[in-house]
């Protein structure tokens, strides 16, 4: 087991406009890549987010050796509720989580 | 062949003068910039107000005016003024007839604006013609007229109307980051699939290429394909760099939806070319069979007073949570038994920087921090609410003990006074589209001389 930001070269999430955010996983390597593609389960990701598996979409973009997650932002941007208004920090708890 | 000069991904962001004077030497069709986004928050759509420095903007506005010039081509902005509102539109025009006088020049501007009446959209939506696009809020009309600011995002027919006017300058308002590079070579014939293709990826300037803080990025549309040059001396755009930019702030990689149709680039093929520039074919334009522009609205939620204070002592620090508990539920009872106000009228929130602040609940470390800042939220109906709750709230965060024998304790407060009000914060409350019959329906073009 490993955490994934230490496998990765980079996950970045971002807002995809106020009501959405994307989470980019950069793996580096066509092995990495693959680890995180097989890996990563997209429940894990739901977990983590506190959203829904159903309303997650997923993209395993192998030309980029890319792993892709877009979801209902877990805030709308800039309510009240919400703490991080470009949704960046979010990432760090994809990256925390642990693979095989 | 039609060459469109990018400076950089956003008026106020920079670009670089030296990879600029390439830029105009190799003689654009045109130079596009856009000027905003949502991405800073509702604020300043609410506000219909820019977020960058007046002092920034007219520097590099005044820039890019001189380059369109020696360059012999027009300048367009999208989205003027951070929120494309049309209060932020005249704020932009303001700062061009003044960059225009100082240089003892003139131009022609056309000036496109966004904006929609809450009355108009109302009324659209009870006809059936405003509707939800995913994860969109559940909306009425009271809702609507709550609204201090509503835009529509331009598109391409749009953008073409205020180019065909010959002005020397648009200024338009909330458009697609994509519209304002797009139109022209979609007038001149160039395939839409490609031109949209070509937008997307040049639409943060050279952030699809390496260096990505140059900015300045050149497309030209070709045949069937379409090449971007990033301008600085150093910058590389390689197929991974500019494939890669299709991630970037987009919930799908291979779809982006525009007015009029969708872009599909699941069959695009990205070929180096001499290790600097990459050529792009195979993308695809689907039309929808309606014409729909996204609306975006913005309105008042509440006011808000903060009270910041930090906490050292180590025993306070391991109990934070347990202290900012203890004094939302005893301020909150104090507050419904000293004002009169309900429970609905106002919240009080305590984050913990340095514990959860970032991400609250969501949260799974666990660590030691030196110290704490307990950052004190209070939200109210009202301004004048939310400044009396504040005003409640200060004594706890001064000194509230963590049980109750202890004596006093004092924590550090970093200035004086300690809560600040914050004025109104405003929420967005639209994800939807408005259909039109004519693209022109919801936008205004006008021509004047600058």
């Amino acid at each position: 087991m490993a955490e994934l930001g230490t496998i990765v070269e980079k996950v970045r999430s971002k807002n995809a406009g106020p009501f959405w955010l994307t989470v980019d996983i950069f793996c580096g390597s066509p092995e990495a890549y693959v680890r995180v593609r097989d890996g990563l389960k997209s429940f894990d990701v739901a977990r983590v987010l506190d959203t829904p598996l159903q309303t997650l979409k997923r993209f395993d973009i192998e030309d980029l050796r890319v792993v892709k997650l877009s979801l209902p932002r877990p805030a709308v941007q800039g309510t009240r509720e919400d703490r991080d208004m470009h949704g960046a920090a979010l990432a760090a708890l994809v990256a925390e989580i642990d693979i095989s | 062949m039609v060459r469109i000069l990018i400076p950089s991904g956003a008026l106020g962001l920079g670009y670089d003068p030296e990879a600029l004077k390439r830029g105009i030497a190799n003689r654009p069709d045109l130079i596009a910039i856009d000027g905003g986004s949502t991405d800073s928050g509702p604020s300043y759509l609410g506000r219909g107000v820019s977020k960058y420095a007046r002092s920034s903007t007219k520097v590099e506005w005044a820039g890019l005016m001189d380059a369109a010039r020696r360059a012999g081509c027009p300048l367009v902005i999208g989205t003027a003024g951070t929120c494309g509102s049309g209060s932020a539109v005249d704020w932009l025009l303001d700062i061009t007839r003044e960059v225009l006088a100082e240089t003892g020049n003139s131009a022609k501007i056309a000036v496109l604006k966004s904006d929609q009446t809450p009355d108009a959209i109302a009324k659209a939506f009870a006809a059936g013609q405003v509707t939800p696009l995913p994860a969109a809020p559940e909306i009425d009309a009271a809702l609507i007229e709550s609204c201090t600011n509503i835009v529509a995002l331009a598109g391409v027919e749009q953008i073409s109307e205020a180019l065909a006017t010959g002005a020397d300058i648009v200024i338009a308002g909330r458009t697609t980051d994509t519209a304002i590079i797009a139109a022209l070579p979609i007038d001149r014939g160039v395939d839409a699939g490609l031109a949209w293709h070509a937008a997307k990826i040049g639409e943060c300037g050279a952030l699809c290429a390496t260096n990505p803080q140059s900015g300045v990025l050149q497309v030209d549309f070709e045949g069937d394909a379409f090449v971007l040059t990033p301008l600085a001396e150093g910058a590389h755009a390689t197929p991974h760099t500019v494939s890669a930019h299709m991630l970037y702030e987009n919930s799908d990689p291979y779809l982006l939806y525009e007015p009029g149709g969708v872009l599909d680039v699941t069959d695009a093929v990205y070929t180096a070319l001499g290790g600097t520039r990459v050529s792009v074919t195979g993308s695809k334009w689907v039309p929808s069979e309606t014409y729909a522009v996204k609306l975006e609205g913005a309105r008042i939620s509440g006011f808000q007073t903060i009270v910041m204070a930090l906490l050292r002592d180590k025993r306070y620090v391991a109990n934070a949570a347990i202290w900012a508990d203890d004094i939302v539920a005893k301020c909150t009872a104090k507050v419904l038994a000293r004002t009169g106000a309900k429970a609905d009228d106002f919240s009080i929130e305590i984050r913990l920087i340095g514990q959860n602040a970032t991400l609250g609940a969501l949260e799974a470390r666990v660590g030691d921090p030196v110290e704490i800042g307990a950052l004190g939220l209070v939200t109210a109906k009202t301004q004048a609410l939310s400044g009396e709750v504040g005003k409640l709230l200060n004594p706890y965060l001064l000194h509230h003990p963590l049980t109750r024998d202890e004596e006093q304790p004092t924590f550090a407060f970093p200035f004086s006074p300690a809560e600040i009000d914050r004025g109104p914060i405003y929420e967005f409350c639209l994800n939807h589209v408005l259909r039109l019959d004519d693209p022109m329906a919801a936008f205004s073009l006008e021509v004047v001389d600058g």
